[in-house]
């Protein structure tokens, strides 16, 4: 087996196909849609080359910088929600509900392989005024409250926007964060009950510490996923009240495809790789920091 | 042993979460970045050719037209022509069709043509069939005015089409397979029931809302949720108030959105909505919830196009009655240079030919449409176009035939509120409405954000 591997040829011959593929179809559209940031036009009218304008008209956008806002709110949020909950429900399955845990965890799983527009419509109507009033409302109604018009504010939209977001992935990561936690070795959680650790003991000195990896993997999981967040605000109300909840994505969307903008649409793209790439490394750098105390 | 693993995979993971969304964007725009306008034949330079003929360009093999996947009606009465009238025309060019979905219409379109593969006959985006736009400019599109008056297919076209394509699309470059003006479409039993005539000012119709909404009823339904129809009652505030050029002065400069005859629009909305007069939960409201709100008695007005008729006309979802629904214009604005008959109107989303492809037999095409689809859309499915009406239509219910006179009738349209606007300042005056009619925006702040944005776009 050495041998083999040892081989540059076969390496090549074995890694080549894919390493193609993946530069025709990623690597190259990337630094395409790089370059692009330095121009402006479309393919019809033709691109001019216009330097680091797109960058500064960026940052001089306010519809830009407040999709930036809208972007990083969500991601924070949400990854603090369903991590949250995610583990909440991992430490569940693991020590609660124990071998008999398949059934909740599929039924947990479950809203994780609906598709996102038909969430958000559902989640429309939950919170829906008027002739075909929502659940929600009604609820209201019953307890003497007047019914309120929850998407029209953008503390209400962006409120269900989380919400539907961590009951569709919760599942996902109490799923991810399970399989962790089956990782711990019985051993070390028997001992620790010996030494007289109680639960909330063994969870803040053994089960958290030894799931660490785990739970950054998942962090950076979710800020990534939630940082990109598009159909589901999209579908819910259109990046609205206004543009108030229009995340970058669909910011980048509309400038490049609705505008035909696609220089600036780049020059977003690119900025919002650089907010994942910050995010990423500033989990790296943090977690390692608390590895190291 | 670190806990977090290697260092090599730490930078693959931020390589991953770096290419994503850059590739999200990017692998849509690998397309020829030159400009490929440039050999185009000019549509202002196409001479009639012999014989009556206005071709500029070579017949392509079919003739393709790509309509929006949305616009079933038009591939239904293009298909009967084909079947029929323009039998001729179609065993010397076969009609085939091929569609887009209308909100990719910019993008596919801009491709198409960069690639030079445009079909003969295409939907376009507005902004990009005006003399300044992506496909005017490069001389990519067909002006049917000077094609049509050489073949004398011009004869077919209503008047007010000219007028409203020349405004809304700086010439008559598009087939008008519809021809819509809109208006107030109200209720005229509850409008009997409550002894309310129909409203002539617009402080009449904030009465009448008043009156409706004691009564109970909901005096006017808007789809909120699209943005459009609450936008279109503060642009006909602003045409009655400053005059039917208002749109056009703010385009050219000569007039500011922020003007105090303009921000009396937004308030005018703005005092609409907080009156209650729009009902509960209307800025979440959609089209079809909308328009059953007024077909089932519900609501006694929405301001609609002509388009309309169609929900007006069908029994199962019109549980009020076709003949208890009415047609009005937009009220006139006390001391407002405007006129209540001039009413706001347009063509649909525009219908171009490919100059390029623009041969004999597509040109024979033309004056064949030009000269049946008005009879025909109007017999088999009601729908009113920018045509004439050659021959006789039967079993027409009266509701079309009363909108299909005022039309002929009209010489002079209006623009809607976002007509001129860049698509960036077409799309925030739709987003930022909600806001203003919920009272989350002032009239100044909203027109002041969107004089930003034109100015910006200039």
């Amino acid at each position: 087996m050495n041998s083999i591997f040892g081989d540059r040829k076969t390496i090549f011959i074995l890694l080549g196909p894919a390493l193609l593929l993946y530069t025709g179809l990623k690597i190259v559209p990337v630094l395409w849609s790089f370059g692009l940031s330095f121009f402006e036009g479309n393919t019809l009218r033709g691109f001019e080359f216009v330097g680091w304008d797109n960058f500064a008209a960026f940052f001089a956008d306010p519809a830009a910088i407040q999709s930036v806002k809208v972007s990083v709110g969500f991601a924070v949020v949400a990854t603090i929600g369903q991590v949250t909950l995610g583990y909440l429900l991992a430490l569940l399955y693991v020590f609660g509900l124990r071998r008999g845990s398949s059934l909740v965890r599929t039924i947990v799983f479950f809203p994780a392989i609906l598709p996102t527009v038909a969430i958000a419509l559902l989640f429309k109507s939950f919170v829906a005024v008027g002739q075909n009033q929502g659940p929600v409302n009604d609820i209201i109604n019953f307890f003497g409250g007047e019914s309120v018009e929850v998407l029209a504010s953008t503390s209400g939209t962006m409120i269900t926007a989380i919400a539907m977001t961590l009951w569709t992935s919760m599942g996902f990561y109490a799923i991810l964060l399970y399989a962790g936690l089956l990782d711990i070795p019985d051993e070390v959680l028997e001992s620790a009950r010996i030494d007289g650790a109680n639960g909330w003991q063994l969870v803040r000195y053994i089960v958290l510490p030894l799931s660490l990896p785990i739970l950054m993997s998942s962090i950076i999981f979710s800020l990534n996923a939630t940082l990109k967040v598009f159909d589901s605000l999209l579908a819910l109300n259109n990046g609205g009240p206004g543009t108030s909840t229009a995340p970058l994505t669909l910011y980048m969307y509309r400038t490049a495809f609705e505008y035909a903008e696609y220089g600036y649409g780049s020059t977003i793209a690119l900025v919002l790789t650089m907010l994942s790439l910050v995010f990423t490394l500033a989990i790296f750098k943090s977690s390692r920091k608390r590895v190291e105390e | 042993m670190t806990i977090l693993g290697t260092r090599l995979s730490k930078w693959a993971v931020v390589a991953i979460a770096a290419t994503i969304p850059l590739s999200a964007c990017g692998g849509q725009q690998a397309t020829d970045p030159e400009p490929t306008a440039s050999g185009a034949t000019s549509s202002s330079a196409s001479a009639p050719a012999e014989g009556g003929s206005s071709a500029t360009g070579t017949d392509p093999e079919t003739f393709s037209v790509q309509t929006a996947n949305e616009n079933p009606a038009l591939r239904e009465q293009l298909d009967a022509l084909a079947a029929d009238q323009c039998k001729a025309e179609n065993d010397a060019l076969p009609l085939e069709h091929l569609t887009v979905a209308q909100a990719d219409t910019v993008q596919k379109v801009t491709l198409l043509a960069s690639q030079d593969a445009l079909p003969a006959h295409t939907i376009a985006g507005t902004a990009m069939v005006r003399p300044d736009g992506d496909l005017g400019a490069g001389g990519l599109i067909v002006n049917l005015e000077e094609s049509m008056g050489a073949t004398g297919a011009l004869d077919h076209v209503l008047p007010a089409v000219v007028s409203t394509e020349n405004n809304v699309y700086g010439g008559l470059v598009s087939m008008p397979y519809q021809y819509n003006i809109e208006g107030i479409w109200y209720n005229k039993q509850i409008f009997a029931d409550n002894g309310i005539e129909e409203p002539a000012t617009w402080d009449d119709l904030m009465a009448a809302g008043e009156a409706l909404k004691a009564a109970g009823v909901t005096p006017m339904t808007q789809a909120g949720a699209a943005g459009w129809p609450l936008t279109r009652l503060m642009g006909m505030y602003i045409v009655r108030n400053a005059g039917p050029d208002a749109m056009v002065k703010v385009r050219d400069g000569q007039a500011k959105l922020t003007d105090p005859e303009y921000v009396a629009g937004a308030q005018a909305l703005a005092d609409l909505a907080s009156a209650g007069y729009l009902g509960e939960g209307f800025s979440t409201r959609d089209m079809d919830q909308s328009q059953n709100l007024f077909l089932t008695g519900e609501a006694a007005m929405t301001y609609d196009g002509s388009w309309f008729l169609g929900a007006v006309n069908d029994p199962d979802r019109n549980t009020v009655g076709a003949e208890n629904v009415g047609f009005m214009p937009f009220p006139a604005v006390d001391g407002g240079a405007g006129s209540i008959d001039h009413y706001p109107a347009n063509a649909g989303a525009p219908m171009v030919f490919s100059s390029k492809a623009y041969g004999p037999k597509v040109d024979a095409w033309v004056s064949c449409i030009a000269e049946n689809y008005g009879q025909q859309a109007m017999q088999s499915a009601g729908i009113i176009s920018g045509f004439k009406v050659n021959g006789e239509v039967t079993d027409v219910s009266p509701n079309t035939l009363e909108i299909q006179e005022r039309i002929e009738g009209i010489e002079e349209t209006v623009l809607w509120f976002e007509a001129l606007f860049d698509p960036k300042s077409n799309s925030l005056a739709s987003s930022n409405v909600t806001l203003l009619a919920t009272g989350q925006m002032s009239a100044e702040d909203y027109m002041k954000a969107l004089q930003d944005s034109i100015d910006a776009n200039r």
